[in-house]
C-alpha cells in the first residue's frame, strides 16, 4: 500500500463524494466524511514521513511512465501543504456538523459535506500532481465546489459573492488553462518535469513570455493577490463560516504553491526573475496589499469580513518572501503559508463560534462577550497574537524569517515595512479584544453561552498548535528549510 | 480553398459574438450562442478535430442551448425594467483591459510553430509513441479515445468529478425546500401538436444514437461525454413535450442522482480494482490476463461511467431547473 500513498491522499476524498451521495441521510454523511478526512490525514503524515525519508515519491496513473501518462510527484515542497489541508478539513470538519445547525437548511447539509469533500480533493489533487493540465483538471473540481460551499450562506448576498467568485476564478482558471496550453505548444509536453527540462530551449520566445504572464496573473487571481483580490472579502464574509474556516486556512495557500511551483520549477528560478520585472512587480503588489488590506480591515465591523482583509494582507507578505528571489525568502514564504493557515484556522474557527451562538459576528454587538464567552474569546486572543507575530506564537517564527529574509538582501525599508504591517494588525486585533474584554456588557450584547464542545475541540488543538510550532520549530521550520533548499539547489 | 473556408467560418463566428454581445433580447442570444457552438464545431471539423468538434456540437450547439432556454423560462428574456443602466457608464477600464488581453495573445502566436508543421513539438515529442504504439497498447482504432480514456485516464476521471460537481452544486443551490412534487405539472410545450408526433418518432432514434456513440467511441469520434449529453437531450426533450410528470415516471430524483454517483463510482472502482490486481490506480492492463483486453475492458467500463453520470448530471439540472421555475411559475 506505502507506493500508492500520493494517488490514495486524492482518490480516497475524490470516491467518497459520491458515496455520500448513496447514503442520503446527512448524520451519515457527516460521520463518514469526517472520517475520510481524518483517514486522508493519516495518509498524508505517513506521505510526509516517506518523502522526509527517502526523497521525492513519483506515482505513474494508468501504469504510463511520466510524459505519456500523468505522475503524480510529492516532495518537500508539496508534502507539508497535504497535511495542512487535510488537517485543518478534518479539524472542520469535526465542526462542521454543530456549526451549519443555524447557517444551512437541513435538506442541503447531505450536498454540504459532498461538495466539503470535492473541494478538499480538488485542492490535493492540485498539490499532488506533477502535469501541468491535471492543475487544471482539480482546480475545476475545487473551485466548482467552492462555488457551491459559498453560495449555501444564510445570507443572500452569499450568492452574489459567490457568483462574483465565480466570474474571477473562472477568469483566473481560464488564464491558467491559456499559460498552460501555449506552454504546451512549445514543448510537446504536459509533465512538470519535462516541461522544465524542455522549455530553456524554446524560452526566448514569445509564446512562452505569454504563456508565463497568463499563467501568472491566473493564479495570482486565485490566490487573490491585490489588486486581483476583489471577490475574497465578500465570499470569506458571507460564506457559512465553517466554510471560511477551510478557505481560509487552505485554499489561498494552495494557489500560491501553484505559483512557486511553475516560478521555481517548471520556468526556473533564471527565467523567471531575469526576462520579467517580477521582483519588482510581486514587491510592489505585496506591500501594497500588506498597507491597503490591513487599513480597509481596521474598519470592518463584521469580524468576519475583518480576517478576510487580514488574509490579503497575510498573502501580501507571503508574496513577499517570493519576491526576495533568496533562499531564506522562499523558506519564509512557505513557512508563513502552513503557520497562517493555523492562525486563521483558529480564529476563523473561534468567529464560527461566535457565529453559531450570536448570529452574527458584528463587533458592534460583541462588547464584553469574553464574559459569556471565554474560551473561545481566549481562542481567538491567542489567535490574533500570533497573527500580530508576538513570541511564542508561530506569526513571530515566519515575520521573523521574513524580516531576516529582507536584511539579508539588504533591504532595511522592506523590514520596516513588515513590522508597520504588524502594527496594523495590532490595531484591528485589538479593537476586538477592546470590545470583548474591556467593555462592559451592554444591552445589545445577546445573552448568550459558551460555544459548544463539538466547536471547542477543534478551535483549541488549532490554538495549542499555534502554541506548539511557535516553541517546538524544528519540524515546520525544518521542512521549509528543506523545501527551499531543493528550489535553489535542485534546480535542472 | 481550405484557408478560404477557414476565414470566412471565423469572420461569421466573430459576427456572432460581437451579435451577441450587442443584442439584448436573451432568447436571441441563446440562439445566436448556439450558432456560435456549431460554428466553432465545424471549424474544429476543419482543423481535423473530430472528437473535439463532435463534443462541441452536442454541449455547444446542443445541451447547453436546452438548458439556457429552461433558465430563461425561469427569469424571462428581457432585462428587468426597473433595473435602469446608469447612461454615463462607460466600462473603459474593462475595455482596455480586454484589449490588453487580446493583444498580448495575438502577441504570444508570433513565435508559434506554424499550424500543422510536421516538425512542431506537438508533433515530435509524445505525440509518435501514441500514434505508433497506441493500437499495439491498447488495441483501439481511435488514438484519441486512447489517449482520453487511457494514457491520460486520470483526467479524464477528475472531468466526470466536474461535471459530478456541477450536478451536486444545482442540487445544493437550488433543490427546492420541499420533497414533494406537486402533482399535476403542465409540460413547458404541450400544445404543439407537430413537435410531439415529430419528436415521438424522433426520440427513440436519437437515443439509440446516443448509444452507438457511447460504444463506438473505441472506432471513432464519441465516447461517454458526448453519448450522455445526447442520451440527456433526448430525455430533456421528452420532458419538455409531455411534462415533468410523465419523465419522471422514468426516472425520478432520487434515481437520477444514484446514477450521477454511479457514474463516478463505477469510473473509480475500475482504478480502484487495478490496484488491488497490483498494478497502479487505472492501469487497465491488470483487469485481465491479456493487457489489450484489460485495457479494452477499462475503456469500455470507465466510457460507461462518463456516460452515465454525464447524462444524469445534465437530468439533474434540467429536472431541478424546472421544478423551481413551476414552482414559482406563476410568471411564467
Amino acid at each position: 500500500m506505502i507506493e500508492h500513498l500520493s494517488v490514495l491522499q486524492v482518490i480516497i476524498p475524490l470516491i467518497a463524494a459520491p458515496i455520500c451521495l448513496l447514503l442520503r441521510k446527512s448524520q451519515l454523511a457527516w460521520a463518514f466524511a469526517t472520517l475520510v478526512a481524518f483517514l486522508t490525514l493519516a495518509v498524508s503524515f505517513a506521505l510526509l514521513s516517506q518523502v522526509v525519508q527517502t526523497g521525492p515519491v513519483s506515482y505513474e496513473l494508468g501504469g504510463w511512465e511520466a510524459p505519456w501518462g500523468i505522475e503524480y510527484r510529492v516532495d518537500m515542497l508539496n508534502a507539508p501543504l497535504l497535511v495542512l489541508i487535510s488537517a485543518i478539513s478534518s479539524l472542520a470538519l469535526m465542526a462542521s456538523r454543530t456549526s451549519i445547525e443555524n447557517e444551512i437548511p437541513e435538506n442541503r447539509h447531505t450536498f454540504f459535506y459532498i461538495a466539503w469533500l470535492l473541494c478538499m480533493a480538488g485542492l490535493l489533487g492540485i498539490t499532488a500532481t506533477g502535469d501541468a493540465f491535471n492543475v487544471f483538471v482539480f482546480l475545476e473540481i475545487s473551485s466548482l465546489a467552492t462555488y457551491t460551499l459559498i453560495a449555501l450562506g444564510k445570507d443572500r448576498r452569499a450568492l452574489w459573492a459567490s457568483f462574483q467568485y465565480l466570474v474571477a476564478g473562472t477568469i483566473g482558471a481560464t488564464f491558467i488553462l491559456i499559460g498552460i496550453g501555449l506552454m504546451y505548444v512549445m514543448t510537446g509536453t504536459l509533465n512538470m518535469a519535462d516541461l522544465a527540462q524542455r522549455l530553456p530551449e524554446v524560452e526566448n520566445t514569445k509564446t512562452v513570455f505569454t504563456a508565463f504572464a497568463f499563467l501568472i496573473v491566473g493564479v495570482c487571481m486565485k490566490l487573490a493577490l491585490f489588486p486581483l483580490h476583489l471577490w475574497l472579502p465578500n465570499a470569506y464574509a458571507f460564506a457559512p463560516s465553517i466554510v471560511t474556516t477551510f478557505l481560509a486556512a487552505t485554499a489561498t495557500k494552495v494557489a500560491v504553491y501553484v505559483m512557486i511551483r511553475f516560478i521555481f520549477d517548471v520556468f526556473g528560478f533564471e527565467f523567471s526573475f531575469t526576462h520579467f520585472p517580477l521582483q519588482e512587480v510581486l514587491l510592489t503588489l505585496g506591500i501594497a496589499g500588506i498597507f491597503v488590506a490591513s487599513v480597509v480591515a481596521i474598519y470592518q465591523d463584521n469580524l468576519k469580513r475583518m480576517l478576510a482583509y487580514s488574509s490579503v494582507a497575510q498573502v501580501g507578505y507571503i508574496i513577499l518572501g517570493i519576491s526576495f528571489a533568496s533562499q531564506t525568502g522562499i523558506m519564509a514564504t512557505l513557512l508563513h503559508m502552513l503557520n497562517h493557515g493555523l492562525m486563521k484556522g483558529a480564529l476563523f474557527l473561534a468567529l464560527a463560534a461566535v457565529v453559531y451562538r450570536m448570529g452574527v459576528a458584528q463587533l458592534s454587538q460583541m462588547h464584553g462577550i469574553a464574559s459569556r464567552m471565554p474560551f473561545t474569546m481566549a481562542a481567538f486572543l491567542i489567535g490574533g497574537l500570533s497573527l500580530i507575530g508576538v513570541p511564542l506564537t508561530v506569526g513571530f517564527i515566519s515575520k521573523w524569517y521574513l524580516v531576516s529574509a529582507a536584511l539579508e538582501n539588504g533591504w532595511w525599508p522592506v523590514a520596516a515595512v513588515i513590522l508597520l504591517g504588524s502594527l496594523l494588525s495590532v490595531v484591528y486585533i485589538w479593537r476586538v479584544i477592546e470590545v470583548a474584554y474591556f467593555k462592559p456588557v451592554s444591552e445589545s450584547t445577546p445573552d448568550v453561552k459558551e460555544a459548544p464542545a463539538a466547536l471547542l475541540i477543534p478551535m483549541w488543538i488549532l490554538v495549542l498548535a499555534n502554541l506548539y510550532f511557535g516553541i517546538e520549530t524544528s519540524l515546520t521550520v525544518g521542512v521549509s528549510e528543506m523545501a527551499a533548499a531543493d528550489l535553489f539547489g535542485g534546480l535542472r | 480553398m481550405e484557408s478560404f473556408v477557414h476565414v470566412v467560418i471565423l469572420s461569421m463566428l466573430v459576427t456572432t459574438a460581437i451579435a451577441i454581445v450587442r443584442v439584448k433580447d436573451l432568447f436571441a442570444v441563446t440562439m445566436l450562442a448556439g450558432i456560435y457552438g456549431l460554428l466553432s464545431a465545424s471549424f474544429f471539423v476543419l482543423m481535423d478535430a473530430h472528437d473535439v468538434a463532435f463534443t462541441e456540437a452536442a454541449v455547444g450547439a446542443g445541451i447547453s442551448t436546452l438548458l439556457v432556454l429552461t433558465t430563461l423560462s425561469m427569469t424571462g428574456r428581457f432585462e428587468k425594467a426597473s433595473v435602469k443602466p446608469q447612461t454615463d457608464y462607460r466600462p473603459v477600464l474593462a475595455l482596455v483591459l480586454v484589449t490588453v488581453t487580446g493583444a498580448l495573445l495575438i502577441y504570444g502566436t508570433q513565435d508559434m510553430p506554424g499550424f500543422g508543421t510536421a516538425d512542431a513539438p506537438v508533433q515530435t515529442h509524445v505525440v509518435p509513441r501514441y500514434l505508433n504504439d497506441s493500437a499495439t497498447e491498447i488495441g483501439i482504432p481511435n488514438v484519441v479515445a486512447s489517449i482520453l480514456a487511457s494514457y491520460r485516464g486520470y483526467d479524464t476521471f477528475g472531468e466526470v468529478v466536474v461535471i459530478f460537481t456541477a450536478g451536486i452544486g444545482v442540487l445544493a443551490m437550488i433543490m427546492s425546500n420541499t420533497t414533494k412534487m406537486p402533482v399535476v405539472q403542465t409540460a413547458l410545450m404541450s400544445d404543439h401538436v407537430v413537435l410531439r408526433i415529430v419528436s415521438k418518432m424522433l426520440i427513440p432514434l436519437i437515443m439509440m444514437f446516443a448509444l452507438y456513440v457511447q460504444f463506438h467511441g473505441e472506432y471513432g469520434p464519441g465516447g461517454g461525454f458526448q453519448a450522455g449529453v445526447i442520451f440527456a437531450s433526448a430525455f430533456i426533450l421528452y420532458a419538455m413535450l409531455f411534462g415533468l410528470t410523465a419523465a419522471r415516471k422514468v426516472v425520478n430524483n432520487t434515481l437520477v442522482q444514484l446514477l450521477s454517483a454511479l457514474g463516478v463510482l463505477l469510473y473509480g472502482s475500475v482504478g480502484v480494482v487495478a490496484m488491488i490486481n497490483g498494478g497502479n490506480f487505472l492501469d487497465y492492463n491488470f483487469l485481465s490476463d491479456d493487457p489489450v483486453a484489460g485495457q479494452m475492458l477499462g475503456i469500455l467500463l470507465v466510457e460507461l461511467g462518463v456516460g452515465i453520470t454525464v447524462a444524469s448530471v445534465m437530468i439533474i439540472i434540467f429536472f431541478t431547473f424546472t421544478a423551481r421555475s413551476q414552482k414559482e411559475g406563476e410568471g411564467d
